[in-house]
């Protein structure tokens, strides 16, 4: 109870730092603060459809963020979620190009989702694999992966898996519907997306919290000389949390992939994976708050669209409401520790 | 520079590290300091600087009240210190680190800097090279930079702390050259050792601390044993008895171990532990007893040598493999090596008895009761005095360990907490398990232990079954005689 009256004051206290800061902003241009607000949100909650928009970008952010979670745990800042992503998204398209004629669309389908992950995973592998055996640390060993990644799907689109005479940034051949992620009659949305996303939720929610791997990660993040009197080998958790990290994020490619964009584009992330970032550190590194601020995050992004055509401001608002939540937060949760530090 | 400190006193809370100190340094002399571990030289040495801000008593430079409250101000009045560890940035050149800190120096050009780094280096005839990197360079060559940067600045007033740690003979010769031409120049030179040989080498006089006060002072020539007891308390009567000897078999051997760590290493370390034995480790802090204990349970890897426990050599083997044989260790750092702040009790039973949630809470509750800890289970680690700790720690122990390796376990407990501990530990493990312990208290070593390892600069230089013991010849030894 303590704990949800400290959090609520919080979330109140970053709105009351952004709001005025990002409504300065606008009034500095010429803009209406409460029309540029307003926009936002009919552009985003205004109609279902809107709304089902909203959830696409929702589900892959919330996937890369409960991914970066586990790494957060185990001590880890995997940078590198961008170009697991972006990996994932290749991997699902490199298996669903092949499945184009297959039988069993839904069996390519999964198995392309499967491929993503795995391909995700490994790219994180590789991260991790380079700080423990090589001692480059993680945010530089995936900063530099985020840049072969976005190397390798372009020379993908424009090379190999270019469309037939034309290789261009839209993207290489689109799909056959039948390996679209299901979708039911009148949605915008995949509800089976919406239930993977949902369900990579509870589990996590079980694995962090509850389980005992949970609890040893969490231990290894804490304190990583001390778990090795405990039995524990921390080198093992750090690579398994980056896996899982990675695995999530490479997830998120293959809906990106085959809920989304039916096609490989060169911008497949979105750059979600940096956005999920924010995200996980918005949410204070726990795991409620996420879906939470993923969705406002979601509904910022999908809204701005709305600002060039309505107020001729540039979308980029989104990112600067984005940005200054979260720097308002890192103040919050900052002086709230200088504070306990004061006084412990 | 003449120095006197007059009945200087520092406490931090309630504990008295000094409690009226005098000591006079005379100009042009080299004057020694030496007591045990937790004498009080650390701190007067860092209220000498001008580090820590004194409680009471007055410094004398020349007759004149000097009142200093930071580092700086004492650089500026003469006062210069090399520590025990160089300060100085690895990454720059040896002139650069000459430099550093002499920006506003009249003449600020580096060939002058460079001329001047040489005159220096000349004249104590060390040979440093302006434009090699700092971290190519030896423990005691950085040492060398850094003598010359105290005498490039002019410091009147030089402190030495343990000097000689970690350096060559060679490099050790060089430097105890350099510091009788600096004396004979004039300089002021006061040096913190425990190494007694090298104070008889070298000063004139020599002042003892003991538990914050001086026992002593002495006048070249010194008369070692008279040293010895002024730095350590008496032999407690009675205290050395002749325990059962250990028969039991072989349990941790060492055969020929060198390994790096701890600022002296360990060198060329054998012996043999049997079952049934509490063995101390001792000697001055840092002398090599952690880093034994570490390599005992598999935490750090021995260049050289073999190490087997229950027979089974741990070359290549992590900590596991120790406390799958029923081996564990409990590290002095009890919160930064041994627990995990942020974590519960029923946490830490969790993670040690790898269980469930719900039979670790039984496991915590009754530790409680049994262990006397003051908190309850969901209690953070972190909240935990350091006594409190020390008996989680001691409950976490698996019940059928058969070696537990103990550093410095009273350290910072009460008397009550420590005579708990060492009733506990002899219950449960004087009859199938061994102990090995290290400590800085010589008096809880002979109280406690079957046998006691001496550990003097990295090696082990008396190996002692309790019976043997003579006090003085224990305090001899560890400080190198």
């Amino acid at each position: 109870m303590q704990n949800l009256k400290q959090h609520l004051i919080d979330t109140l206290l970053i709105l009351a730092i952004a709001g005025p800061f990002t409504s300065l902003l606008l009034a500095l241009v010429g803009a209406s603060p409460a029309d540029a607000f307003g926009h936002l949100f009919s552009g985003s909650f205004g109609s279902w459809s809107k709304f089902s928009r909203v959830l696409n970008v929702w589900i892959p952010l919330t996937l890369c963020s409960l991914g970066l979670l586990y790494a957060f745990r185990s001590g880890l800042w995997n940078i590198g979620v961008e170009g697991q992503l972006v990996l994932g998204a290749v991997g699902t398209a490199g298996v669903l190009r092949l499945g184009v004629d297959a039988a069993s669309p839904l069996l390519v389908l999964m198995l392309a989702l499967l491929a993503g992950a795995l391909l995700g995973s490994l790219w994180a592998l590789l991260a991790g694999w380079l700080k423990i055996k090589g001692g480059v640390h993680e945010i530089f060993a995936g900063l530099g992966l985020n840049f072969v990644a976005m190397g390798i799907i372009l020379w993908l689109i424009f090379g190999p898996w270019k469309r037939p005479g034309i290789a261009s940034m839209s993207g290489t051949e689109p799909f056959p519907r039948e390996l679209w992620f299901p979708m039911l009659e009148g949605w915008r949305v995949s509800p089976f997306a919406l239930a993977l996303a949902l369900a990579a939720i509870v589990i996590t929610a079980w694995v962090l919290n509850h389980s005992r791997f949970g609890l040893n990660l969490k231990a290894v993040g804490h304190n990583p000389r001390a778990v090795l009197l405990y039995g524990l080998s921390p080198q093992t958790y750090l690579l398994t949390a980056i896996i899982i990290s990675g695995a999530l994020a490479g997830l998120a490619g293959g809906v990106q992939v085959s809920a989304i964009y039916h096609r490989l584009i060169p911008a497949i992330s979105s750059g979600y994976g940096y956005l999920s970032l924010l995200v996980v550190m918005l949410a204070n590194f726990r795991l409620l708050p996420i879906p939470l601020i993923a969705l406002f995050f979601a509904a910022l992004n999908v809204g701005s669209i709305q600002l060039p055509m309505m107020m001729q401001l540039d979308s980029s608002l989104a990112g600067v409401i984005q940005g200054a939540c979260v720097l308002s937060a890192l103040l919050v949760f900052g002086l709230r520790r200088l504070k306990k530090g004061a006084d412990g | 520079m003449q120095i006197e400190l007059q009945q200087i006193q520092k406490s931090f809370g309630r504990v008295d590290v000094l409690k009226g100190v005098d000591l006079k340094v005379e100009a042009g002399t080299i004057h020694g300091l030496v007591g045990e571990n937790g004498a009080g030289k650390s701190t007067l040495m860092k209220i000498l600087t001008g580090y820590l801000s004194r409680s009471g008593g007055s410094i004398l430079i020349d007759g004149q009240e000097a009142n200093y409250n930071d580092p700086a101000a004492a650089a500026k009045l003469g006062i210069g210190m090399l520590y025990q560890e160089p300060q100085d940035f690895p990454p720059l050149t040896v002139l650069d680190n000459f430099i550093v800190g002499r920006d506003n120096h009249p003449d600020n050009r580096r060939e002058w800097q460079q001329r001047r780094l040489d005159e220096l280096s000349d004249q104590v005839r060390f040979q440093l090279r302006g434009d090699d990197l700092l971290e190519r360079l030896t423990v005691g060559e950085r040492q060398q930079l850094e003598f010359l940067r105290l005498l490039g600045r002019d410091a009147k007033l030089l402190i030495l702390d343990e000097p000689t740690t970690g350096i060559s003979d060679r490099q050790k010769e060089r430097l105890f050259a350099a510091l009788q031409q600096i004396r004979d120049q004039g300089r002021t030179i006061l040096l913190v050792s425990h190494k007694l040989e090298e104070i008889a080498a070298l000063c004139s006089r020599v002042t003892v601390l003991r538990h914050g006060m001086v026992t002593g002072e002495e006048c070249a020539p010194f008369h070692i044993p008279r040293l010895l007891e002024l730095m350590f308390d008496k032999a407690p009567v009675n205290s050395v008895q002749n325990r059962p000897q250990a028969t039991g078999k072989a349990l941790l051997t060492f055969e020929n171990i060198s390994a790096n760590g701890e600022r002296t290493g360990l060198n060329a370390c054998s012996c043999t532990i049997h079952r049934g034995e509490i063995v101390g480790l001792a000697g001055l802090s840092g002398s090599g007893q952690g880093l034994f204990l570490r390599l005992a349970a598999a935490l750090k890897r021995p260049l050289e040598g073999q190490i087997r426990f229950h027979g089974t050599t741990l070359n290549g083997r992590d900590h596991r493999t120790v406390k799958r044989l029923g081996g564990c260790f409990l590290p002095a750092n009890r919160l930064e090596e041994g627990l995990i702040a942020g974590f519960t009790l029923v946490d830490h039973f969790t993670l040690a008895m790898s269980c469930s949630e719900s039979t670790a809470r039984v496991a915590a509750s009754a530790a409680i009761k049994k262990f006397n800890i003051r908190g309850t289970p969901d209690t953070l680690v972190e909240s935990l005095s350091g006594g409190n700790q020390q008996r989680l720690l001691l409950a976490l122990i698996p019940e059928d360990a058969n070696l537990v390796l103990l550093e410095n376990p009273t350290r910072g407990l009460d008397l009550a907490s420590a005579e708990w501990v060492w009733s506990y530990l002899r219950s449960q493990y004087s009859s199938r398990g061994t102990v090995v312990f290290s400590s800085a208290e010589l008096e809880e070593m002979l109280e406690v232990a079957d046998r006691i390892l001496v550990f003097f600069d990295g090696r082990v230089v008396r190996d002692l079954p309790i019976g043997q013991v003579v006090y003085r010849d224990v305090a001899a030894a560890m400080t190198g005689y």
